[in-house]
């Protein structure tokens, strides 16, 4: 009796089920349906809306209403999705966009077809921009743009906008590695202040750095700041430690402490928790993060950090959409744009810290400086067969896999004029050699 | 002497509505119980958290769609670890199970994308059953063998399992060094699971329900489904009427891992496109609740997994609307599910208070 019971409830769950499926056999009616209900509402527009084509610049060209739906990995307890969040709120509030009204932010999206069904179900709620914040959301965020032409899909860290051809679909990041070369300045000067305090001596100056993959954007970003460090401290040398993860609270802080056994004197850092910042505030040793200030979980240790800002993005597309102009397919936000920050020194860091990155940082927007100028670095154990390089290991030149393919196939040269460009030919970065003076202690991720 | 205020008396006997009314007052308790929390923790109305509770698991088609699917799928792996569980064998290795079913799956759709559709398919329902059966069986094979300790062995085989798809997502990263193998086939779609008048995951749905009827009566009418039984209650007794228990250990423990290999592949090749080490996502151990809620009925599985997706579904959409995190919406669905689980003890006990004597 009790199970006829139980089946009678499931049959009638799934006849309700069918009944309310029934109308809708197109995936996106739903969509087209929220869509008219919206534009009936602004009258004045009703008959462009409804027959709104995928090209955006047919648009009306006075401020289109702009519903923004924002696809997050974690919550604000990670460092990484945090920035995003506060990025997205403020840039939404400072255009007028009310939250759960004109924007929407989904957390704990993860990075399989729940991304898709995430992407819809805010269509479904009459977005009609949809951003996503995790590098494995790109796939899911494509298809969906294959699927919903009249919705303009932006997604960061992404790699395959440029190649795909699709008008509603675009990436984006920033030449974050500039940020992290002035990070780097703030290491270097603080081993300096270590080494002229007889604290340690000069060989001893060893930088840790808690890295997520051996991917392109990690090693682009460590590679920067350990350049940044160089550029003040020549004696400074580098260890990796990889976790193999981009948010795991207990590998990161496992492997900054792996690090400060190893004997580094500083911690850096690209994964997103506060694994390593807390692990260097219980050692003692002074750290610098990203993505976000981590002074309240190293009030002691914390030095500076650098950060992507999100912010001119965001407002750059809410701007785009609502004045009916195209997108940028791969954006790539810089100091000039103040995509990339450097946040403020905190009072563990070197005196003369300041001026000497405000000096890099002139130079850098002036043209004068740049991060991966080949005279500065060498890559003496070249095991990459994409590079070449002259007698000293000095880089020559570089075949990057910029279009990338599942062969990993070398397609465009980066290095001219004297330096390796890196995000130019599409906004993540590529630059992927491991240089002189930093070691990797694991690859296997 | 004093006698205490009230003391346990074990049911003979619990008439249907009965068991039902008790289940129902349970979950209004717990629903009681959330609401003050939240009223407590964060000031808010908790009309309004069980509204959007509710629109977030059932407010639009799509929803509905994804509640039935998400049902699908842990569906799915509860029934496959139930026949072991009948058995009283403690699998706890349905995570890694399904993930070998899934990794199997995927490197079929990768490495076969230009097989004809009619190789292409068989090649990859059979290698995931396969690589699920696997997985399942080697725990089985020691247990019978040598008696080892099942419970850990199968937890251990989980972690194997993640750490093969971690070298894998490694080799085949795109780009190189992301650690993602990203959706396999996406211009081909070679290797995916149809969609079936329109609706991408209805083909996943009606898999499962036909894995549901014929667990069902694998389970209730089959000389198998006996065995099990008979080997779960007393071993001793199975072995006098002639049953051979290592077989019957062996013989089920590949079809729990065969079933969790399905999984596997309505995941992979129906689902997501990809394979991660976090594509299951826990509803391996999910699973295992579910079952021994449901008390190993695949009927009730239905509607406990029904509910615990439901749960789930919803509270990402209070974290949405509400501003409220992720752990707070946990919270209440663990409230919920204590209850649930709770409950069962006033099913098959009841409290005698003093001076009621005559009904003990």
């Amino acid at each position: 009796m009790k199970k006829l019971i139980a089946m009678l409830m499931v049959l009638v769950l799934a006849v309700s089920m069918l009944t309310a499926c029934g109308g809708s056999q197109n995936p996106s009616a739903d969509s087209k349906e929220s869509k008219t209900e919206e534009a009936s509402k602004e009258d004045t527009k009703a008959p462009e809306q409804s027959t709104e084509a995928s090209k955006e610049e047919s648009k009306p060209a006075e401020g289109k209403a702009v519903k923004m739906g924002f696809i997050m990995l974690h919550d604000e307890n990670s460092t990484y999705d945090l920035n995003f969040i506060n990025a997205a709120k403020a840039a939404c509030e400072a255009a007028g966009l009310k939250e759960n009204e004109d924007y929407f932010i989904k957390t704990g999206i993860p990075e399989s077809a729940e991304c898709l069904t995430a992407a819809e179900d805010l269509i479904d709620q009459g977005c009609n921009v949809i951003f996503a914040d995790s590098f494995g959301h790109e796939d899911y965020l494509k298809e969906g743009a294959k699927k919903y032409p009249d919705v303009e899909f932006c997604h960061a860290t992404g790699t395959q906008a440029h190649t795909e051809g699709l008008a509603n679909f675009h990436n984006a990041f920033a030449s974050i590695y500039e940020g992290r070369y002035l990070a780097g300045i703030a290491a270097g000067m603080k081993l300096n202040e270590m080494i002229e305090s007889g604290k340690i001596t000069a060989d001893k100056a060893l930088i840790g750095y808690v890295g997520a993959f051996t991917y392109a954007e990690v090693v682009s970003g460590l590679t920067s700041f350990y350049l940044g460090a160089a550029s003040v401290c020549a004696d400074a040398k580098m260890q990796v430690q990889f976790t193999g993860s981009w948010y795991d609270y207990q590998k990161e802080k496992e492997a900054a402490q792996t690090l400060i056994s190893n004997g580094c004197v500083l911690v850096s850092g690209h994964a997103d928790s506060l694994g390593a910042p807390e692990a260097c505030e219980e050692a003692g040793v002074p750290n610098i993060s990203y993505n976000g200030s981590t002074e309240k979980a190293g009030p002691n240790t914390y030095i500076v950090s650098s950060k992507i800002n999100w912010q001119p993005y965001f407002e750059y597309i809410i701007d785009c959409v609502k004045n009916g102009k195209a997108i940028d397919t791969d954006y790539t936000g810089t100091l000039a744009t103040d995509s990339v920050q450097l946040l403020d020194l905190s009072g563990n860091a070197a005196s003369g810290t300041a001026e000497k990155i405000e000096e890099a940082k002139k130079a850098m927007m002036d043209g004068t400086l740049h991060v991966f100028d080949i005279s500065k670095f060498t890559v003496k154990d070249v095991e990459n067969a994409n590079a070449s390089i002259d007698a000293d290991g000095h880089l020559l030149s570089y075949m990057a896999d910029v279009d990338s393919d599942a062969n990993y196939t070398p397609d465009t040269e980066v290095v001219k004029d004297g330096y390796f460009h890196e995000s130019e030919y599409r906004s993540a970065p590529y630059f992927d050699i491991q240089i002189d003076g930093i070691a990797f202690n694991n690859v296997a991720f | 002497m004093k006698e205490p205020l009230f003391h346990i008396v074990k049911r003979d006997s619990i008439s249907w509505w009965k068991s039902w009314l008790i289940r129902l007052a349970a979950i209004a308790a717990a629903l009681i119980l959330c609401s003050v929390i939240t009223v407590l923790l964060t000031g808010l109305n908790p009309m309004k958290v069980w509204g959007s509770l509710i629109s977030g698991a059932v407010g639009t088609t799509r929803r509905r769609w994804m509640l039935l699917q998400g049902t699908a799928i842990l569906l799915c792996i509860s029934l496959a670890v139930t026949p072991a569980f009948r058995m009283r064998f403690w699998n706890t290795g349905a995570e890694g199970q399904v993930l070998a079913g899934g990794m199997a799956a995927a490197a079929c759709m990768l490495l076969g994308g230009n097989l004809p559709g009619i190789i292409l398919y068989p090649l990859i329902i059979v290698s995931s059953i396969l690589a699920g059966a696997v997985w399942g069986v080697i725990p089985a094979i020691f247990k019978a063998k040598w008696n080892t300790n099942e419970t850990l062995f199968t937890l251990m085989m989980n972690y194997v399992a993640m750490k093969i798809v971690d070298y894998f997502s490694q080799l085949w990263a795109v780009p190189k060094g992301s650690g993602k193998i990203g959706v396999i086939n996406s211009s081909t779609n070679a290797g995916w699971l149809p969609a079936l008048f329109g609706q991408t995951y209805l083909l996943n749905i009606l898999i499962v329900v036909g894995i549901t009827i014929f667990i069902t009566v694998y389970m209730r009418f089959s000389k198998h489904g006996y065995e099990i039984s008979v080997v779960g209650e007393s071993e001793n007794t199975a072995r006098y009427i002639g049953i051979n228990v290592k077989k019957v250990i062996i013989r089920t423990m590949i079809l729990s891992g065969a079933l969790c290999g399905v999984a596997g592949f309505l995941l992979v090749s129906g689902t997501d496109h990809t394979i991660a080490s976090e594509t299951v996502g826990g509803q391996g151990f999910t699973a295992i609740m579910v079952s021994w809620i449901a008390k190993f009925d695949p009927v009730v599985m239905v509607v406990v997994s029904a509910l615990i997706v439901f749960l789930t579904r919803g509270a990402g959409e209070i974290s949405t609307t509400l501003g409220l995190n992720k752990s707070f919406s946990d919270i209440l669905t663990g409230i919920i599910i204590l209850f649930i689980i709770g409950c069962e003890f006033f099913i098959n006990y009841r409290m005698v208070f003093r001076g009621k004597h005559k009904e003990a």
